[in-house]
């Protein structure tokens, strides 16, 4: 009987090549699907499946198998999956870190090694500067961008006494970094919180007793609420500035009215007007009974990324020219223009951004454009 | 820096503490009593909090939203007690760990099957939205003041409860000698299932008030429950008293390494390099306190059965 199977396996796989497993593109995403910061992991993923389902489970022509794991935020556990997609899974392509922290834990060793790694979230300095690599590309933005534009509009609004604050960890440093660059004025402090703390008490207070005429800060996912609950009823009057991590769709509602009225800082937003961007929120709200964040964008942007390199390389087979369909990005991104600079992180406008209020729902509009066709500033370092 | 900032940083390291309180007693009771390590407890602050954000959001009364936190928080500590406590009683420490570490991930799934992966939207109620000034200038919010409020009346209430009831004094002859009580005709079961419940709805109500404040969402309740560790470590595993003595030692160290520690290292360091170093050093404030505590005293402040 075994023997039968066997002879009628081998015969099939040989009068059907086509249909042949090793076909297939494997794609590992490691993301956080659990615990604090999970609702980014989740819109990733979705963002990303999104891409996947419109193309009928494939992308750019090619089966691809997508194999999702979550790291919980934790930066051994990310590397314990990412070691088991490259050696056992033989993964092509590695996605959906969301933390910076964790990315320098995978991201180095495993572009290293020839396996691709697309970030369709965190843009570590160090990724985009000295530990740079042809394998790694970031579909997002490189960590200071926001930041960036935030800290010139801060300053065009003429608020010179800025008081600024994020988690301490990379993507924190870099936040701070990229404000700083752009702003002119003086700081009123400076503070660095705990990853995931919660409580802002001592830090409102420290605010107070500053005085500043402006108040930044770099709080995604869960602590970005909490902050800005806080502040609402601490009393301090002076006006909130921060990227689009700290007022992104999937908080809003938690944040509720303390948000209305905050100018913050994206390279997307739902109402860009182009056709890929209007398919793509239609599409996603459609599917899962919710507006985008701009981590979902993301998300639907690196699928979107693998797809157009896939079709222009047909396939992962000649990694040289995979590589290079990559580095073109001839994909529609939901943010308009879009391509890589030297260092394969993107040059793209970002935009300043005010949340208001479309009926009950508290979403965000485009006021500006706070930094236009921009760069990071560690191209230079980059030595690819 | 004024008298008043330092006034309201003490405010703060009370409220934190109190908080921590509330969470630690639920902890330290089950643990006193039952003899179990009870990991899913953050799970059941969690309950507290959904279910108030999500009955609040219907109602639109945060008060109704609290009530329904704790009777949620509650029932769900009697449920899994009946269900999954019952039988690990007289398994060792390891097995508890692993159970109630599965209830953790039970919970986070069940929650995010039946809420969404979205935070909810909870806020204070809109009486409480205000700051009442400070002597020396400044204001602190008033609901943090309610906080406190809450905390002291819970620890007044458990110190009643525990010694000047008659549920209390089984609660107190359970610590001592758990056969015992049973030989002499206490229906064991029940007071287990009734001091879980209240270790619960400790929990739960810590969460509803707490969520309110910060965010509520799917894995909240992990952070908490390290920190509640830490403070029935640091009194004494077991002790309501030492939970409340070390939940207070936590907030303070807690809060004042955030306020002043950067400032400290300051003196010797540019600013960016004492703001890193401060911002390190005061997470780790409440473990190198927890530390040198234990190398001072093994079994906490305020050891049980010493």
């Amino acid at each position: 009987m075994k023997r039968k199977l066997l002879a009628l396996a081998l015969a099939a796989s040989v009068s059907m090549p086509a249909l042949a497993q090793a076909e297939n593109v494997k794609i590992g995403m490691i993301t956080t699907l659990s615990g604090g910061g999970s609702s980014l992991g989740i819109d990733i993923r979705d963002g990303f499946a999104l891409a996947v389902k419109q193309g009928g489970g494939k992308l750019g022509g090619q089966d691809v198998e997508v194999m999702i794991e979550d790291d919980a935020r934790k930066p051994d556990k990310a590397k314990q999956i990412a070691d088991k997609f490259i050696k056992r899974d033989k993964v092509d392509i590695l996605t959906g870190i969301v933390w910076s922290n964790l990315a320098l834990a995978v991201v180095p060793s495993a572009v290293k090694g020839g396996t691709f790694y697309i970030s369709p979230n965190a843009g570590p300095s160090q990724l985009a500067g000295k530990l740079c690599n042809e394998n790694y590309f970031n579909v997002a933005w490189q960590n200071d961008n926001l930041h960036e534009a935030m800290g010139a509009h801060v300053s065009s609004q003429g608020m010179k006494n800025a008081y600024i604050l994020a988690p301490n960890y990379p993507a924190g440093k870099d936040a701070l970094t990229g404000f700083k660059r752009f702003y002119k004025g003086e700081l009123a402090g400076e503070t660095f919180t705990k990853l995931g703390q919660k409580d802002y008490a001592a830090e409102l207070a420290a605010i107070r007793e500053a005085k500043p005429d402006s108040v930044f800060f770099f709080l995604p996912g869960g602590m970005g609420i909490a902050f800005m609950k806080q502040y609402a009823q601490s009393g301090i009057d002076a006006p909130v500035f921060g990227p689009a991590f700290s007022f992104d769709q999937g908080i809003l509602k938690a944040v509720g009215d303390a948000a209305l009225g905050v100018k913050n800082s994206s390279q997307w937003n739902k109402d860009i007007d182009n056709a890929a961007n209007k398919a793509f929120v239609a599409d996603f709200q459609s599917e899962y009974g919710r507006l985008p964040s701009l981590y979902a964008s993301q998300g639907y942007d690196a699928a979107r990324l693998i797809a157009s390199a896939l079709e222009k390389a047909g396939g992962v087979g000649d990694a040289d020219a995979f590589r290079a369909a990559l580095k073109a990005a001839e994909f529609d991104s939901v943010r308009g223009a879009f391509k890589f600079g030297s260092n394969n992180h993107p040059i793209q406008d970002i935009y300043v951004r005010e949340v208001i209020k479309e009926g009950d729902v508290l979403t965000n509009k485009i006021v500006g454009v706070g930094l236009k066709d921009h760069a990071d500033a560690y191209a230079s370092q980059c030595s690819m | 820096m004024s008298a008043a900032f330092i006034f309201e940083q003490l405010l703060n390291s009370l409220q934190l503490g109190v908080m921590l309180f509330v969470m630690a007693a639920g902890l330290t009771l089950v643990f006193g009593v039952m003899g179990l390590i009870n990991l899913a407890h953050g799970s059941l602050y969690m309950v507290g909090a959904f279910f108030c954000a999500w009955v609040a959001g219907e109602t639109g009364s945060f008060w109704v939203g609290l009530g329904a936190g704790l009777v949620a928080a509650a029932a769900a500590g009697a449920v899994i007690e009946m269900l999954v406590m019952r039988r690990l009683y007289d398994r060792d420490h390891l097995d508890q760990v692993l159970a109630t570490f599965s209830l953790i991930l039970i919970f986070n799934e069940g929650t995010r099957w039946v809420f969404g992966a979205q935070p909810l939207y909870l806020d204070i109620p809109a009486g409480l939205a205000t700051s009442v000034p400070l002597p020396g200038g400044g204001g602190y919010p008033l609901y943090r003041l309610v906080i406190i409020g809450f905390g002291i009346a819970t620890a007044v209430g458990l110190y009643l409860l525990i010694s000047r009831t008659r549920l209390g004094m089984q609660i107190r002859a359970g610590e001592s000698d758990r056969e015992m009580i049973g030989a002499l005709g206490v229906d064991i079961n029940t007071l287990y299932t009734l001091v879980f419940a209240i270790g619960a709805m400790l929990a739960g109500l810590a969460g509803a008030l707490v969520g309110a404040l910060q965010s509520v969402e799917v894995g909240m309740g992990e952070p908490v429950l390290i920190l509640a560790f830490v403070v029935i470590v640091i009194g004494g595993i077991g002790s309501i008293k030492g939970a409340l003595i070390g939940a207070i030692l936590v907030g303070l160290v807690d809060t004042l390494g955030r306020a002043f520690l950067h400032k400290l290292f300051a003196l010797a360091l540019p600013p960016a390099e004492a703001n890193g170093y401060g911002a390190a050093m005061a997470s780790m404030a409440i473990y190198l306190l927890m530390a040198i505590v234990l190398a001072w005293r093994p079994k906490g402040l305020f050891p049980v059965n010493a």
